[in-house]
Parts: C-alpha cells; sequence; structure tokens
C-alpha cells in the first residue's frame, strides 16, 4: 500500500455528517518532499478532512495512512495518539484561540518538548529557544502570556510548538488566512525557511490562490466533499481544466488589475 | 537554518508585566465589591476564632435577665434574649454554623459538580444528554424542599439539611461547569493539545479548568450566599440546627414574640446579620462573575 516514497496515503475517504456527506471518496497521495494544497471553498470538506487526518474526526469510510502507519481508526492508548502526534500535527486557523491564555510560549513549547522526548530540563531551554528562533521570535515573546502578542506573533507559536513534536508533516489549515497581508508573507517566509531546515512537508489547506502557489508543488480542488481536479500547482492554476477551479481562479485579482468596470461607471 | 531571521516587523502591542494582575483584580471589584469581601472575611474570622474569644458565653440562661436592652448590665452591648442569654455571645457563636453549613453545601456540590460537568463536557453524546436529563430532573425540584424532606426523614441537623441542599444545588454547579468547559474545548488549542497526543485528563486538569476557574469561584461564591438563606429558614422551621445551639436562624425564631412584646432588637439583629452576610457574599459573587466574564 503505502511505499517507502509516499509520506501520506488517503484512499476513498469518506465522511457523513447525518444525511450529508462532507467528504466524499476523497483519495490522493503526498509524496516525500513535496507539498500538497487542498483548495476549495468553505463548505467544501477540505476541513472536515483535515480533522480526519490529525485524528479530531473518524472516518466513516476509507483509509489513512501517514508515515507508514494506519491511522483510519481513532487511537487505542495514550503511548499511540503520542506516536501519532509526531507523524502529523495541525496548525490551525484563528491566533486567538490557537494558545492556552494562561500559558506563555515557552510553557507551550515545554509541554509539548515533555510530552513526547525524554529531555533534560537545560536540553529543553536550548530546544525552546531554537524553535523560537526558528519561527523568527525572541526570548521576551516567548515568556508573555499570549494576550501580550499580535495574530501572527500568536501563530509563530503555535507553528513551533507544532514543530516541537518534530512532525514529518504538518497540515497548514487556514493557518495565515485571519493575518494581515504583510503579516500573512512574513509567517508564508517562516514556514518555507522551516521546510528548508527541517524537511516536513505540508499539507496546505487554504482558499487562498496567492498562498497556495506559494508553498505547494501540488494541488487538488475540492468541491462538495469531491475532488473535482487535480495537479501541479503550475498546472492546475494556470491551465484550469474544470469549471469549478476556472471560476476559482478568476475570482482572485491579479497584480496590475484594476476595478475598471466601476471606474466607467462613475465615469458616465 | 543557520541565518538569522530578520526581526519581524509587525506592530506588537508593549509587552504587559504580568504583576499588574492583581492589583487591577482590587480595582475592578470596586469599594463596593472590597467591603463585600471584608464583611464576609470578618464572618468568617469570627467563626473561625469566635468561640474562643473571652468574655463570650452563649449558653447560660439567666431569666431575669429576659429581654434586658443594650448596655444595661456590664459586659453586655446589645442586651439579653427571650431566655436571659448574651446577645453578642450568640451572634458571634452563631458564625460559625452560618459559614460552616454553607461550606459543606459548597465542597459536596462542587466537588460532584464539577466532575459532572467537566466529564459531560468532554464525552458529549449520550452521557451528557443522560447528565443533562438527571439535571432536569433536579433543577425541576426546590433545593429547601428537598432538604425539608430529607430532615423529615433523616431528622434534623444541620449535616442532613446540609447534604440535602448540596444535592439540590448540584445541577446549577454541573451546567456552568458544563457550558464553560464546553465552551472552553471548542477552542483550537485544545485540539492542538489532543493532536499532539496529551491525554483528556490533562488537558481537562491542566488547560479546560483552570481557565474556566474564575467562573466556577463566582458561582460557588453566590451558591454560597443562597445556601446560607437556605440553611438559616431551615434552622427558623427547626428542622436544621436544634436549640439551644447558637444558629441566627434559630435566634431569629426564639426572639420572634419579642417583636410583638416591644422588644425586637434579638430577632432583628440575627435578621441583620443574616441580611448582611448574604447581601455581601452575593454582591461579591456577581462581581467576580461579571470579572470573570469579562464585563468589568
Amino acid at each position: 500500500m503505502a511505499t517507502d516514497d509516499t509520506l501520506l496515503d488517503v484512499r476513498g475517504l469518506t465522511k457523513v455528517f447525518g444525511d450529508r456527506t462532507a467528504v466524499d471518496q476523497v483519495t490522493f497521495e503526498l509524496p516525500r518532499g513535496r507539498s500538497l494544497a487542498i483548495v476549495g471553498e468553505s463548505g467544501s470538506g477540505k476541513s472536515t478532512l483535515a480533522k480526519m487526518i490529525v485524528g479530531l474526526e473518524a472516518p466513516t469510510s476509507g483509509t489513512i495512512w501517514a508515515c507508514g502507519a494506519d491511522r483510519s481508526a481513532p487511537a487505542t492508548g495514550s503511548r499511540e495518539r503520542r506516536v501519532r502526534g509526531r507523524q502529523v500535527q495541525i496548525v490551525f486557523q484563528d491566533p486567538y484561540s490557537s494558545l492556552d491564555r494562561r500559558q506563555t510560549g515557552a510553557q507551550a513549547l515545554d509541554e509539548v518538548l515533555r510530552l513526547h522526548h525524554d529531555y533534560g530540563a537545560d536540553y529543553r531551554r536550548t530546544r525552546i529557544a531554537e524553535l523560537a528562533r526558528l519561527v523568527g521570535l525572541d526570548d521576551r515573546q516567548m515568556s508573555v502570556r499570549p494576550k501580550a502578542l499580535s495574530g501572527g506573533q500568536r501563530q509563530r507559536i503555535a507553528i513551533a510548538r507544532a514543530l516541537a513534536a518534530e512532525p514529518r508533516i504538518i497540515i497548514l489549515d487556514e493557518s495565515v488566512a485571519a493575518l494581515d497581508v504583510s503579516i500573512q508573507a512574513q509567517v508564508l517566509n517562516v514556514l518555507m525557511d522551516i521546510r528548508d531546515a527541517t524537511g516536513v512537508a505540508y499539507v496546505l489547506i487554504s482558499h487562498d490562490l496567492a498562498v497556495v502557489r506559494q508553498i505547494s508543488d501540488d494541488i487538488v480542488v475540492m468541491q462538495d466533499g469531491r475532488i473535482v481536479e487535480r495537479g501541479t500547482t503550475e498546472q492546475v492554476l494556470d491551465d484550469p481544466q474544470e469549471a469549478y477551479t476556472q471560476l476559482l481562479r478568476a475570482s482572485v485579482p491579479e497584480p496590475g488589475w484594476t476595478p475598471s468596470r466601476r471606474q466607467k461607471r462613475s465615469t458616465t | 537554518m543557520t541565518t538569522t531571521m530578520p526581526a519581524p516587523a509587525e506592530a506588537a502591542p508593549a509587552v504587559e508585566p504580568m504583576a499588574r494582575s492583581s492589583r487591577s483584580w482590587l480595582r475592578r471589584l470596586g469599594p463596593l465589591g472590597i467591603a463585600c469581601a471584608v464583611i464576609l472575611g470578618i464572618a468568617v474570622v469570627l467563626a473561625i476564632i469566635g468561640p474562643y474569644l473571652p468574655g463570650l458565653d452563649p449558653e447560660s440562661t439567666d431569666l431575669p435577665n429576659a429581654w434586658v436592652g443594650p448596655f444595661q448590665l456590664p459586659g453586655s452591648p446589645l442586651g439579653f434574649d427571650a431566655q436571659g442569654r448574651d446577645l453578642l455571645s450568640r451572634l458571634i457563636f452563631g458564625a460559625r454554623t452560618a459559614i460552616v453549613g454553607p461550606l459543606i453545601v459548597l465542597i459536596i456540590a462542587m466537588s460532584l459538580g464539577v466532575t459532572i460537568g467537566m466529564i459531560a463536557a468532554w464525552r458529549r453524546g449520550w452521557l451528557d444528554s443522560f447528565l443533562n436529563f438527571g439535571l432536569d430532573i433536579l433543577f425541576g425540584f426546590p433545593g429547601i424542599l428537598l432538604a425539608i424532606v430529607a430532615a423529615a426523614v433523616f431528622g434534623g441537623g444541620l449535616w442532613a439539611a446540609a447534604i440535602a441542599l448540596s444535592v439540590a444545588y448540584l445541577p446549577f454547579i454541573a451546567r456552568v461547569v458544563r457550558n464553560a468547559a464546553a465552551k472552553e474545548g471548542a477552542m483550537e488549542y485544545v485540539a492542538a493539545l489532543r493532536v499532539q497526543g496529551v491525554s483528556a485528563w490533562r488537558i481537562s486538569v491542566r488547560h479546560i479548568l483552570p481557565n474556566i476557574s474564575p467562573i466556577i469561584v463566582a458561582q460557588g461564591t453566590i451558591l454560597f450566599g443562597y445556601a446560607l438563606v437556605d440553611l438559616v429558614a431551615i434552622s427558623f422551621l427547626g428542622l436544621g440546627v436544634q436549640p439551644p445551639a447558637a444558629d441566627w436562624g434559630v435566634m431569629v425564631n426564639e426572639n420572634l414574640i419579642g417583636v410583638l412584646q416591644g422588644y425586637p432588637l434579638p430577632a432583628l439583629a440575627a435578621g441583620l446579620v443574616i441580611v448582611t452576610v448574604v447581601v455581601a457574599v452575593n454582591v461579591l459573587g456577581e462581581r467576580l462573575l461579571d470579572i470573570s466574564e469579562g464585563r468589568r
């Protein structure tokens, strides 16, 4: 089934809520060393897909293999939960609820390091400093509570917390969508530097095609729980075959885009 | 990665020192809130040290002294009650049952209510529905009625009444905790911890519970006031603390006749003490609730 070159292997994955099928027979692979984007509008099932991959929702049917291990069924026991935590991590969208407001960044990272690794207190401190540098935060920012941090800084801590488990795959579930454009660009740069430094693979869940183009090698397009188009990022974004993808594509303003119709109307 | 990251240029709010939080707590409580806390504090201190204070004698009756008013006899600034017992001594001794009774209610109702609420919030599903059903039944049952029934079945006394009230108050605590914990549990950091592999127990105890503790403390304070009133009422009815013990509810009952006979002070003094402490506790509880929900 999953070859050595396949980091994440999802087959026939389906999730039914009552009489609604949120995810319908989704199949894709994430080869080692590549990043995959899952795009689609809200309600297309991409977040449910992410929740199933990390184990927050149990699939109705289908299989998920990550790092050569089957995770289609819920984890039994705390040991297996931790093992899975070291395979796939996730960074969520909302920077304001993504951190425990009573924990400083350093405490949040320390909790994860203690959970997964047998490091001594000194080495944990060193690791926390390394992770902080990796996401571009200084000691002071790591030692205050989230209240004193901006959205972008909080999201950096959430990324560092995911990295602390040393996962092979990180799912970015609209992780930069709530940030201002300039801060979004900074966090995206951080994410790409991290990929170069650690070799972690990203599964990017997004509706923002500009972000997708920057991060991902491959792309799958979801609509109503199904994959309607797939291919490399350039291929799909530059030459979309499906009407739905063309529509998504057309709704993104290009550089040099001017709101011409409105201007015309105002002059007449 | 060896290259140093360029310093993020995002406009970060100034980092606030953590030490300011305790001071702003007092400020947010306001003068009224602080006054209420002081009143409750005095009652608690008297409940602890009252019986050891020198010169107090709440028990010995001296009928010729019955209804003797304030400052008529040396060592008795508030005078005597219907049976010639020193009123001030009885009020001070009464603080003990007035505080201990609600405390028993609080400890039992809180420990069970918080546990049930946390489990219901975490497990959801049929367990949540089952608990809600059970709590709905208890909700429909007035606490004081349950306590009176318990006193009738198991005999009077503080413990029977307190345990019955604990059961009656359990649903309020459980539901408040359940809703607060469910709201907290829906936050993304909880999902992130679950993905990390942190156990449900640890997430509940180390993350959710501390974050909802201000609401629990506030609800507990309000409940304390209710329990105090209910227990005093039960004692007044003769089903709680039994005479001749010094208890504020018992004292109102014993001295009620004085109101008609022109000696209202003993009954009114006990009533006034009850009202003062209960109002103080309730105002304090409401303040704490406002603070915990960010309204102050």
